[in-house]
Order: structure tokens, then sequence, then C-alpha cells
């Protein structure tokens, strides 16, 4: 039996968008100074959101003042009680505007409003109210008695979580007594805009948080001002070593969340059903882009042949489509060159003689869509296996003892994450002690907690975010 | 304790409302001096004082009370005197909570701590009169032992998912083990809340108790008791679920070797049991008890409970340290 899904879409009446944005310097929306803008579309449509200021090298400028002076006169004498009680404000607010946040989210990313609503936004409350609360015990945090802000922080984040990057940068840096200027995605600034009213609505002080919208020259003039004490990027690995090239030389501190090609490890033992659901979730999650998702399969041979047809039985029931519709699993491409990469990245499997296939897929005819796909016959050598994707393209490749399987999935630059999946506490944790990445996830993929650390080993970038271990990064 | 006959002065005039003429309800004392009786322009709806177990507002079983009188003697209400029964009854329900508190997640339980702060920062008006009166606290002192028990709160609502990174840890075990130890809340606390500090110094004490998971029994300040069950009501409306937090009003002298022994109680805080400590503490014994003892400082009132970052001092002694192994290998 068929069972058909009737639309159902979220409404956009929540959100309420203004035509332009200015930036966000020292409390106040103002323009930038070359008064140049760039256009914000719906991926799924096409259609134009908003036009957003492009910051340049002078609104750079009076951003990293301002953020000097708020940290200087306010926010670094601040008693670490009373910096909390501002971060818990905004948690709370964010918590109360939050159907609109993630509405806004969809809109502007194209990721499912079921995602937006149910992981990206509790996750952004939940990060601000659980560094509120570091803020005035920092003393207990295991980096000695009485340890001290580094100052004012430059901050670069991506465009596949908006809000979640934001909240991952904005709450550790503030809870510990920095300031910053975050320069949101160029494609995806909207719910950064939306932020900067809630710390307004919140009172924050100005000049603690300043945002800044534009494109790739914004970030270079953010990440190479003089006036910064830490730089804090997560997006590619290519913009990672430019930015740790820029630094290198400066007094600045530095982490880096960059990209990835997680391996998803299915063992024999493994409970099939749900590895499907977990390997399934763990590359179709937010259209694949996502840094640590398990865009490589690695399944034992024993079981390959039983386990592919039942993960491509469960792709065929994936919706794409509509990201405001509440049934959606299957969003937009954020933007026409992801789409490309995409697409060029993939067409090398064709050349490759990697088998390829989608299920039957309708994709609507606006915007930026890319059907589920599953390259079979992969081998390490080619370039699905070995670059990352960034998109709902899952390499399978098999292997036949555990040895075999911590090799291959090792044997990649990046070292961001993995998922193991046995029924077998001891093999479990064997084959974790051996898997160079960061995150490791047992019978459960794209796990996130405000108090569990995240980040990447070897070329996945270095520091963590996220639980105590997060502080690290804005303390000196 | 004041003893009902010796109350000296009748209730205060803030118990009225409606200006010049609304006194005299009481003691048909009139501003201007005169003895001659004036009715008010509107008589003040008093509080009864009750006892908080299990979520409900219950009077004690034993059907007694005792009065409390204001720090200068004034008459200012009576409260519910708890017996030996309702001591038993506070623990059932402390230990009928325990399940479901304790597994809560961290983050749920630190936005319900959090939640009492914003009730609580709501009524300021009200715990800051009610201390200024059990204590004789120039209004400015009280607003600011108010403003400390309100940020009190805050403090523990970020403890709640913290405490366990601090605490715990993977343990570098020589063989092939993962071998990792976490704290876990040891079950029903007796708190027996100190006796000068009625409002910051019983928060104190509470938020700690519950912001890891445990439940608690607390036996109020026996002569300012009032500020305690205000509190209740704003416990019984933050979401806290009943049982989490039972306020016993009364004599610990009378009710404390019950709950000292008591076979379900896991663990007992005597900050304010005084003199009474050594015997508890002996008779916690019979059951491995855990007994955190009354610190140094005692008589100093609130003041003495102002320390912004008490750290983990008032948690740690009740919480158990669960380690697991488990073997690695294929």
């Amino acid at each position: 039996m068929i069972f058909e899904y009737a639309p159902a879409p979220e409404s956009r009446s929540v959100v309420s968008l203004r035509e332009t944005y200015d930036l966000f310097i020292d409390g106040e929306f103002t323009p930038a100074r070359s008064g140049d803008h760039l256009t914000v579309l719906n991926p799924a449509d096409e259609t134009e959101l908003a036009r957003v200021a492009v910051a340049g090298e002078a609104d750079v400028d009076r951003a990293v003042t301002a953020a000097r002076r708020a940290h200087e006169t306010v926010w670094s004498r601040m008693s670490g009680a009373e910096r909390g009680k501002y971060l818990f404000r905004i948690a709370r607010i964010i918590q109360e505007r939050s159907r609109e946040l993630a509405v806004l989210e969809s809109m502007d990313n194209g990721k499912p409003v079921k995602e937006t609503r149910d992981v990206d936004l509790p996750l952004v409350a939940a990060h601000f109210f659980y560094y509120a609360g570091w803020a005035d015990k920092l003393a207990h945090a295991g980096f000695g008695p009485d340890p001290k802000p580094l100052g004012v922080a430059a901050q670069v984040i991506p465009w596949n979580f908006p809000l979640l990057m934001l909240a991952w940068k904005i709450a550790p840096a503030l809870a510990t007594g920095n300031t910053v200027v975050l320069k949101p995605a160029e494609t995806t600034p909207l719910t950064a805009l939306v932020f900067a009213q809630i710390c307004q609505e919140a009172d924050l002080p100005p000049g603690v948080v300043n945002i800044l919208t534009g494109a790739g020259e914004t970030g270079r003039a953010l990440v190479g001002h003089p006036g910064t004490d830490k730089v804090a990027f997560t997006g590619s690995t290519e913009v990672g070593r430019q930015i740790a090239r820029a630094v290198a030389g400066t007094d600045k501190r530095l982490t880096l969340e960059l990209g990835g090609k997680g391996a998803n490890i299915v063992y024999d033992d493994a409970a099939l059903d749900q590895a499907v659901e977990g390997v399934v979730s763990g590359i179709f999650f937010n259209q694949g882009h996502v840094c640590c998702a398990g865009s490589r399969l690695l399944v034992q041979e024993s079981v390959a042949d039983e386990f592919l047809p039942r993960l491509k039985e469960r792709i065929a029931k994936l919706r794409l489509g509509d990201p405001l519709d509440k049934n959606t699993d299957i969003g937009a491409i954020n933007s026409a060159a992801q789409l490309e990469r995409v697409r060029e990245l993939t067409a090398t499997a064709d050349e490759e003689n990697v088998e390829r296939w989608s299920p039957a897929c309708e994709l609507p005819e606006h915007g930026y869509w890319f059907a589920p796909t599953v390259l079979t016959g992969v081998s390490q050598a080619h370039r699905v296996a070995r670059e990352e994707i960034f998109g709902p393209v899952l390499s399978v490749l098999t292997f036949r003892t555990p040895e075999e399987a911590v090799a291959k999935a090792n044997n990649t630059p990046y070292g961001l994450s993995a998922g193991v999946w046995t029924e077998k506490g001891s093999r479990m944790l064997w084959t974790a002690e051996r898997l160079r990445a960061g995150v490791i996830w047992s019978n459960t993929f794209n796990k996130f907690d405000p108090t569990s650390p995240f980040g990447g080993y070897k070329e996945s970038g270095y520091g963590r975010e996220g639980g105590r271990h997060g502080l690290e990064a804005y303390l000196g | 304790m004041a003893e009902r006959r010796g109350t000296k002065k009748s209730r205060k005039n803030t118990d009225t409302t409606g200006g010049a003429g609304a006194e005299g309800a009481d003691g048909g004392t009139a501003r201007d001096g005169t003895t001659e009786p004036r009715p008010p322009a509107r008589l003040a709806v008093r509080k009864t004082y009750k006892l908080y177990l299990g979520g409900a507002f219950p009077r004690s079983e034993s059907g007694r009370s005792y009065p409390v009188a204001s720090a200068d003697g004034t008459h200012l209400a009576n409260a519910s005197l708890a017996s030996r029964k309702d001591a038993r009854d506070a623990v059932t329900a402390a230990r009928k909570a325990f399940g479901g508190w304790s597994g809560r997640t961290a983050y749920n339980r630190g936005q319900i701590l959090y939640r009492v702060a914003e009730v609580m920062e709501g009524r300021r008006e009200q715990f800051a009169a009610q201390i200024a009166d059990a204590q004789g606290l120039p209004r400015a002192q009280a607003d600011r032992i108010v403003s400390a028990a309100v940020d009190r709160w805050v403090y523990y609502a970020g403890w709640t998912d913290k405490f366990a990174q601090v605490l715990g840890g993977a343990n570098p075990v020589s063989g092939p083990f993962y071998n990792h130890s976490a704290p876990e809340p040891t079950g029903v606390v007796a708190v027996f809340a100190p006796q000068d500090a009625p409002l910051l110094g019983l928060t104190s004490v509470i938020a700690p108790v519950i912001a890891t998971g445990n439940t608690a029994v607390v036996v109020t300040s026996e002569r300012a008791p009032l500020a305690a069950i205000d509190l209740a009501e704003v416990l019984a409306t933050s979401d806290l679920p009943g049982g989490v937090v039972n306020l016993l009003t009364g004599r610990a002298e009378e009710i404390g070797p019950h709950l000292a022994s008591h076979a379900d109680v896991n663990a007992l805080d005597l900050a304010g049991a005084g003199g009474l400590a050594v015997e508890f503490e002996r008779a916690a014994a019979t059951t491995l008890t855990r007994v955190l003892r009354p610190g140094p400082g005692g008589g100093d009132g609130e003041e003495a409970w102002l320390d912004t970052d008490p750290g983990t001092s008032r948690m740690t002694p009740f919480l158990e340290t669960k380690t697991v192994w488990h073997p690695v290998g294929v």
C-alpha cells in the first residue's frame, strides 16, 4: 500500500524580513562604508529573501575597535555571574523565538524545517544555556584558579548550520569574557542578523557582539585584522590552511573546524535495520552538508549483499522537496555553486567506472536540488572516496577484518568523525581506540550536545567546541 | 521561638492595606495615636503557612501550629508544627520523586532551577519584606540577600550539566579496558537548614542537593520559617516535580532524630543542626547515612552565605561515584 503525504508546510508568517540589512556594530545596525550589498536567495526556489551589506576593511576596523572597547570597559570587568545572566537571557529569547528562527533558517539555508525545528534550534538554545552556566565557574574548569579571557575574537562560520555554528562560536567566547566580531556565511546571514536583534533585546552591552556580513573578502579582512587576539573558523580545509598561514607569526590563538570524510563501519554482527537508519541519517541529514557526515560506508563483506538492498530500499522512501514542508527529509542544496561542486565531484565517479544509484526522485523545477546518491564498487583510490563532496552522496566500500576496517577508515587526510556498528561492546571500543577521529559514534550517528566536545584530528582542524574542553580555546 | 502567650505585639501594620485609617484591624490603635477603634478601609487577607509535602501544601497531620514572630517580637503568623509522621511522609514523598528527578536530563534540571530563579525574581518584594521582618534587617540589606538568593539558583542551574565533567572522567587503567567514572546522586537528603539564614542560607543548602538529582526533606529555620514556605510556592510553580523538595516547619529537636535514623534517608546536611549535629551524626551511622557536618561561620546570619562561588563543596557530599569497566578487544 502506498501512503501519499499531503503537503504540510510550516507557515512563513512567523518570519518578518526586512528588505535590506545593515552591519551590526557597537550595538547598532549601521550601513557598510562602501554601500555595497549582496543578495540572499532562498535555495529552494531561487527567490530573493533580502539584501545584506558587504563589510569592507573600514567596517572590520570599526567592529574590532568596538569589540576592543567593549572588552576593556565592560565585558572583562563584569563578574562572571552577571555575564552568565546575559547569556541565560539570550538562551531564553532564542527559546521564545525558536519557531521564527527555525523557519527563517530553512528559508535561508534550504534544510528541512523538521531539522531546524527539532535539531538546530534546540541545540542553539541549549548551547547558550550551557555556556551561560560556565561564566561564573571558570575556576572549576581545570584551566587554573583564575583563567583570563583572550580579548577580541574574530569568528568566521559556514552556511551548513548557520545559527548553530554562531552559537558554538559566540556562547563560549562570551562566557569566558571575550568579545566577538563574527562573520556569517555569504549565503546564510539572515539568522545571524536576527541574533543581532536578540542581543539588543537582551540589553547586551554594545560592542560585545558585532556581526559583519559579506563574502570571502570580508572574512579575509577580519581574519587578517591585527587588532584581534583569537581566530576561530569553521569551514573548508582549504580556507583553514589559508587562515593558518595568515595567522602564523602573530600572537593570535587559532582554532579550526574543517572538513571530513567520515567512515561508518558496519560489522557483520550489527543490528542491520538500526545500522541502515544510522547510515542513512549519517549521510543524508542536512543534505550531507555536514562536516562530520558519514560519507564513506565501510560494510563488512559478509553482510554487504544483505545490507545494501535494505539501504537502498530505505533511501527510496526519503522525501525530497520543499524545506518548509514538515514531512520533508531532504531539502535544497544551499547554493548554485555548491550544487556545481557536488555534481562535478560525483561525475568523477562515472569517469572512474563507479556504479551510481539514485532512487526514482522528482526534483523541483526551481531551486538547487540533488537526488540522494549511492556509489558502490568504490575503491580507496577513487576521488569520491578521498575528497569531501559535502552533498547527499554516499560512497560504499567493503572490508573483511576489523584491522582492514580501521586501516581503510583512517586512510584519509581528514579525522573528524566515524561510526561503528556492532552489537559487541569490546569490538566497538577496540575500533574506537584505533580510529584517528575526534568524534566516534557507536550504534548512532550525528549526535550533538553542548556538553560534548566536538572537533577533528589531522586536516579536520584543531581545537574542540562544546563541553568543558570548549572553554580552553577562549582562555589565556 | 516565640511562645504563644509571650507574643508582645500585634501583627505589624504592613498587614493591612488602604493607607490611613487601615490600622486598628488588630490592635485598635490608629496612626494619630488615639485609641478610638475605626474600621479599616480594607482588611488584608492573611496567608496560612502550611507544610510543603509531595508538591502539596498540607497542614501538619498533628494539627499543631506555633507562633512565629518578627525580630522585634511582633507576631507574624502561625506556622505548622511538623510531627514525626509528617517527617516520614516527607521521606516517602522524596523517595517517590527520586527516580523521576534523577532520571531527568541534566539540561532539564538546569532549565527548572533557572525557572525557579525567574519566578523568584518576580516576587522580590515579598521575599525582601519577609526576611526584613524575620531578621530585623534594613530593607537595602534584605534586598541584597534576596538578589543573592535568586542568583544562587542561577548558579546551581549552571552546575547541573557540569559537575559530572568536573568530577568524573576516563581512568587510564593498565589493561585493555575502558574505564569511566561518573558521579550520581545519592538519593534522599535530609537537610537541616540554617537557623539564622532563612532565605539565602536555605537556598544555598537546597539548590546544590537537587541540582545533582537528589531529592530533599528540609527542616527549615524554626524561628523564621515563613520565607521557606514562600519559597515553596515558587518551587511549586516552577515545573519542579512534587516531592523533589519537601519543607517541614517546626522543631529540629523533635523531628530531626527520626530523619537522622530513618533507613530511607541517604544523607544528612547538618548545616543548621547546631548542638544536635553530633547526636544526628551518631544516629546516621546505623545505616551509614552520609553526613555533611555544619561548617564554620554559623551564627553570622544570611551574610555568612554571600560567597558567590561555593564550588562543588555542597554537591560532592551527596554524590556517589560510579565506575564502569568494559573490555576492549575484537
